[in-house]
């Protein structure tokens, strides 16, 4: 394992030291605490966000004016305890209540909803929206369901505007919801991330393969394929996000994230066959980002987000200016 | 049986001193199925319940329990911290009056409402692979006044060949069979340590 860091028992405290020390003018950190709050105060519902360090820039990179009030660091792959996250919640609450945007792991579910309760023991209305964009995973009764992965940072945009423009907290729910169901993602890796507390990769992938539907902690995926080309990949993952669509959408917002070891020279490639398939099956593409905004880590490869968009204000939401260090 | 606060402090300091011998038994069980952290999270935890135990010297069962429950949600994380959080928080409401445990059926209710609490929060039930396999025959077991190790090896044993249906095992579908479930071997030296007392 090579790696910058120090301790690796503390590494999350030391990025979160670096972080607010490179952005003072958007946000701060709530002192003794794995908090990140924006600097700007608004009058309207508090969003937060948060989960296990290791896929940054998410979440606090979305913290600032037009998305997140706050967000709350785990450890490595870890949810954040709920005494953490009512800290979080106490200082986004304006008086509107706060809405928490969790990806659907047991882990963050439980400490969020926790959380929930001992603010609301405080008299803060809290509400919460569950982001389950990963389609690589079978939604049934017998597993906890599909997970939250990149697509979470599209609702992190669109409820931010949403909340900016005055929305009410159970208003922001329903959007919430609404949006999730509309959006569906799945990765691609060609090796594991390395959590430095272990020392070695999650899991391994020989140099000539790949595996479709791994998860962003390395949960495995749906195949297990030889390495092949970006136009193959794409057709891919473009082909099984639609299958999970009941009728076929007529315009989307596709967003290729990586997942953190992969540069963006070969993210731009993937975007270009992405856009070439969609185009052959003549949907039209009304929104573009490419870039690192749920990493695994250390992890190659990316993931794939499309979002069905059904109502043209959600483009809207998608495009309007935030004050943030990664949007 | 008689369990005053002396005797319920002496079953935790058991419990946190088995935690952390074991601490790399329990995170090579999560391995395979989670992910690799539980003996870790839970030694944390019980290191937390040991510092706020010797700063706040509570002196009373139910402080006692209070203690515990927060350290086990504000250090744990994942998916046990609020589980083991939830279970002790209803036992420290039903303990609110009670300076003496005399009876293994009066024990076995008061965890009857720490398995309603882990059950309210996490929505398992027996058979699902986690905790709750061995809380369930526990407090029975203790309802009947008949615990023994026997039943908490075989409560633990049990999960070995189940599919998960709750938790990040449950992804695995049958690939979980063959592995004890890691939170259920926690609790099940929870209440190995609480034996003697019994």
């Amino acid at each position: 394992m090579k790696k910058i860091i120090n301790d690796p028992s503390m590494i999350v405290d030391e990025m979160l030291h670096g972080i607010v020390k490179s952005y003072p003018e958007i946000l701060h950190q709530v002192e003794e605490s794995r908090v990140v709050v924006k600097n700007k105060r608004n009058k309207q519902v508090g969003l937060v966000s948060g989960g296990g360090s290791g896929h940054e820039p998410a979440h606090a990179g979305f913290v600032g004016d037009g998305m997140l009030s706050a967000a709350v660091l785990g450890d490595v792959f870890t949810s954040p305890t709920p005494d953490q996250i009512e800290i979080a919640i106490k200082e986004a609450n304006q008086g509107a209540g706060v809405l928490l945007i969790v990806k659907n792991y047991t882990g963050d579910i439980l400490n969020f909803e926790m959380a929930k309760d001992m603010a609301e023991l405080e008299n803060i209305p809290v509400e919460m929206v569950i982001v389950d964009d990963d389609v690589a995973v079978e939604n049934s009764t017998y597993t906890a369901g599909k997970r939250g992965v990149a697509g979470t940072v599209l609702v992190h945009k669109i409820l931010g505007d949403a909340a900016r423009t005055g929305l009410s907290l159970m208003n922001l729910k329903a959007l919430g919801e609404k949006i999730v169901a509309e959006i569906k993602t799945i990765g691609v890796a060609l090796s594991a991330a390395t959590v430095p507390e272990v020392g070695k990769p999650g899991f391994v992938l020989s140099e000539d393969e790949i595996e479709f539907g791994v998860g962003i902690h390395g949960e495995p995926g749906y195949r297990l394929e030889k390495m092949q080309t970006s136009k193959e990949m794409a057709q891919e993952l473009v082909s099984k996000i639609l299958t999970q669509y009941s009728q076929k959408p007529s315009e989307v917002g596709v967003l290729v994230n990586g997942m953190g070891a992969t540069p963006l020279m070969e993210q731009f490639i993937f975007m270009n066959d992405v856009l070439t398939v969609l185009a052959q099956q003549s949907i039209t593409v009304t929104f573009h980002k490419v870039g690192n905004y749920m990493t695994s880590i250390d992890m190659a490869g990316v993931s794939l987000t499309l979002f069905n968009v059904t109502d043209s204000s959600w483009l809207t939401a998608l495009n309007s200016e935030v004050n943030t260090i990664s949007w | 049986m008689e369990i005053t606060v002396k005797e319920l402090q002496e079953w935790l300091a058991d419990f946190a001193t088995e935690v952390k011998a074991k601490k790399d038994y329990l995170s090579e069980l999560d391995t395979p199925i989670g992910d690799g952290d539980h003996g870790n999270n839970m030694a944390r935890g019980m290191e937390a319940y040991e510092e706020s135990l010797a700063k706040q010297k509570p002196t009373t069962i139910s402080d006692t329990f209070k203690i515990l429950a927060m350290a086990l949600i504000s250090k744990v994380g994942g998916a046990s911290g609020p589980l083991y959080g939830s279970a002790f928080m209803n036992i420290t409401k039903a303990t609110k009056d009670i300076t003496v445990i005399t009876h293994q059926a009066e024990l076995g209710s008061l965890l009857e409402t720490g398995l309603k609490g882990i059950q309210q929060r996490g929505k398992a039930e027996a058979g699902d692979k986690t905790m709750v396999d061995v809380w369930f025959p526990v407090v029975t077991a203790l309802k009947e006044e008949s615990l023994t190790s026997e039943k908490i090896e075989a409560a633990k044993e049990s999960t070995k060949n189940l599919v998960a249906k709750k938790g990040r095992a449950s992804y695995l579908g049958e690939r979980a069979v063959g592995h004890i479930d890691p939170g259920a071997a926690s609790s099940a030296l929870l209440f190995t340590t609480l034996l003697k007392f019994c």
